[in-house]
């Protein structure tokens, strides 16, 4: 059985956890006066032998990343953080900032002394107001505390960091869209290559990682490559924050190594709501194909979740019961990604609104059979054709409820409209409310 | 258009402007906070905003008018003074948003983007808002309401009306106006930070059973 392993979420629970005076009295702001004293390319090589891996979907190993910065260009370097946390299911980069924002500021000055980057961004997304306020006082009392600024803690090091609100747009968290966004354009994905690495933020040299990426590394800069690779499994070390949501007894955020099986979160955590049982879930978001029972035992880490066919993404378990209706769902997942297209790729532009056409159709039961071909079809032609993965995204929940409900979607047809009753799945169903 | 169009930014606020401007190592990365800085004045992107803003960064109208009208977040017209999102994304949809946002509408008379005759509340279908452990969530004026059924956010709106809406679950005290948190979205710090709670129940779930099992 695994064990949960508190390392990012350990001080939640303290009044101030979110100070200054919170995060130091735990050791803040140490692994960045260590790091300090490092060379910036022993820090690289530190957090590549960690393996440390991407936590904000993609996986791609972090050290690796700012490894690709090119050193001695005589160019301005830039590190983003991705705080656009928007995925379907996806609630922990938020908890983190509101309960311990400096740990991401720490992580900051740690990989932008790495890659030799004196300006550093956090695009948070601009629906989340009480975040933005935690993280914008962190950011100005590390100022105050000289861990931002010039010469910090006398090394010669500087560093200006900038928070910046995105303004509701699903599309800013692909990277590239990010840094459009950023430099004050519309936010739509770029061509790649050239990557972020090469030309990224005003066409520098740019690292662009996720918040608990980041958020990791103080911790294994304290803690050392043995503590970190201890944890997780072969190809993916460490802990990392699993967000359980739905019809569940008790949903919320459960820090865990890599590996760890939805069967466990659910004993841990209390099971399935009582007296229901799991129908579907998504591993990782709504972008990741989804999941039924026969998948508890899947490892949740990068090649575990991969290997049953779908993907870990930002490990966002939403966990739906028997009262759900599966075609519902994804078209409503599908109206998502209709009104998140950025418009730039005709398949996906086009492709999603095809899709919520078709689905409140078979929703309503005036679908037929050969209908159920043309969805997957259309699937087939919006799938890899666009700029990012949105269009990948898009056609996950469809693809993949097809695959294991087929006969549900008939069943809309046959009944002449859906066959569920919509308030048996809600919270309150059993209460008056 | 307003009046509003019709007078200028007052020095104080073109010096705002400035300072934010400022942040950036290129003056065009400022558009998205003095978007939301217009918003805080004038209560959604005005004419008048989009000129000054094209002013300072030396840019046509249209290109910051083609930035603004990309972002859902930036109004084409007034917001109320609340201005509530209801989470209609699937989990929140299926755990009650559906019937959260049926009722609110019916409740307040108005459909989405829409806002009541009397200014204070404004109604928006919102996609997933990162707060899933705590379905079905709202939203109003960007703060969190964890937990919600569609008797709560009826009552939440009636208060709000009033002028005394409860204070958010996981947030400051006092649940602020629309236009002042646009304001916090442009980077001007209200001074709120360390108010409310560090983390809601559902955010230390593991980190209880962590403890409990040691």
């Amino acid at each position: 059985m695994t064990k949960l392993s508190p390392v990012l979420s350990a001080n939640w629970d303290e009044k101030d956890s979110f100070t200054i005076e919170g995060y130091k009295r735990h050791g803040g702001y140490k692994a960045a006066a260590t790091a300090l004293g490092m060379e910036p390319d022993a820090v690289i090589q530190m957090i590549k032998d960690s393996g440390l891996r991407g936590r904000g979907g993609a996986g791609f190993p972090t050290g690796s990343k700012w490894g690709f910065i090119p050193q001695g260009d005589n160019k301005d370097h830039y590190l983003v953080v991705n705080a656009d946390e928007s995925e379907p299911g996806t609630c922990k980069d938020m908890p983190l900032l509101l309960a311990n924002p400096h740990v991401l500021v720490e992580g900051i000055i740690i990989a932008s002394y790495a890659i030799r980057a004196n300006h550093a961004f956090i695009y948070l997304r601009g629906e989340v107001v009480h975040v933005y306020r935690r993280l914008l006082q962190a950011i100005e009392d590390a100022y105050a505390a000289g861990h931002l600024g010039k010469n910090i803690g006398g090394k010669g090091f500087d560093l200006e960091l900038t928070l910046h609100a995105g303004a509701g747009a699903y599309i800013c968290g692909e990277e590239t869209a990010l840094l459009d966004s950023l430099e004050g354009f519309r936010g739509q994905p770029r061509l790649r290559p050239p990557f972020p690495a090469i030309a990224g933020l005003y066409a520098k040299p740019t690292v662009v990682n996720n918040v608990e990426s980041i958020a990791s590394v103080p911790a294994i800069i304290n803690n050392g490559l043995e503590w970190f690779q201890a944890m997780g499994t072969e190809k993916s070390k460490g802990f990392t924050l699993y967000s359980l949501s739905g019809h569940v007894e008790n949903p919320g955020q459960f820090e865990a190594p890599l590996g760890i099986t939805l069967r466990e979160i659910l004993e841990l955590s209390g099971g399935i709501r009582k007296g229901h049982q799991l129908k579907f879930w998504t591993p990782g978001g709504s972008s990741t194909p989804i999941f039924t029972a026969e998948h508890l035992d899947v490892p949740l880490d990068y090649e575990g979740v991969s290997a049953a066919g779908s993907m870990l993404g930002t490990k966002a378990l939403q966990i739906f019961d028997e009262t759900t209706c599966v075609v519902r769902a994804a078209l409503r997942w599908s109206e998502f990604y209709k009104h998140e297209s950025c418009g730039k790729c005709t398949p996906c532009r086009e492709g999603t609104w095809w899709l919520v056409q078709m689905l409140h159709d078979l929703e309503a039961g005036k679908g037929t059979e050969a209908d159920l071909e043309k969805l997957l079809d259309l699937c087939d032609n919006i799938a890899g054709r666009s700029f990012c993965a949105l269009a990948d995204g898009a056609v996950a929940p469809i693809i993949s409820s097809l695959k294991y409900f087929r006969d549900e979607y008939l069943e809309h047809q046959r009944n002449g409209g859906c066959p569920f009753d919509p308030v048996a799945s809600t919270n309150f169903a059993a209460v008056n409310s | 258009m307003s009046d509003k169009d019709f007078i200028s930014f007052s020095q104080e606020q073109i010096a705002t402007m400035d300072k934010i401007i400022a942040r950036y190592p290129r003056s065009r990365s400022a558009i998205m906070p003095l978007l939301h800085y217009v918003q805080s004045l004038d209560g959604y992107v005005t004419p008048r905003g989009i000129e000054k803003i094209a002013e300072k960064l030396e840019l046509a109208t249209a290109e910051v008018t083609a930035v603004s009208t990309f972002y859902t977040q930036y109004l084409t017209k007034p917001a109320g003074d609340y201005h509530v999102g209801v989470c209609v994304n699937t989990l929140c949809a299926v755990m009650g948003g559906d019937a959260i946002y049926e009722s609110v509408s019916e409740h307040l008379g108005i459909g989405n983007h829409e806002v009541t005759k009397d200014g204070k509340v404004s109604l928006e279908r919102i996609e997933c808002n990162a707060a899933c452990d705590y379905a079905p969530v709202v939203m109003v004026n960007w703060e969190f309401y964890d937990n919600q059924t569609p008797r709560s956010v009826n009552d939440l709106v009636d208060a709000a009306r009033a002028g005394n809406p409860p204070a958010p679950t996981r947030g400051p005290n006092k649940l602020r106006t629309w236009r002042e948190n646009s304001a916090v979205l442009a980077g001007l710090n209200d001074g709120l930070a360390n108010e409310g709670i560090s983390a809601g129940e559902a955010s230390l779930r593991g980190l209880k059973i962590a403890k409990d099992k040691k």
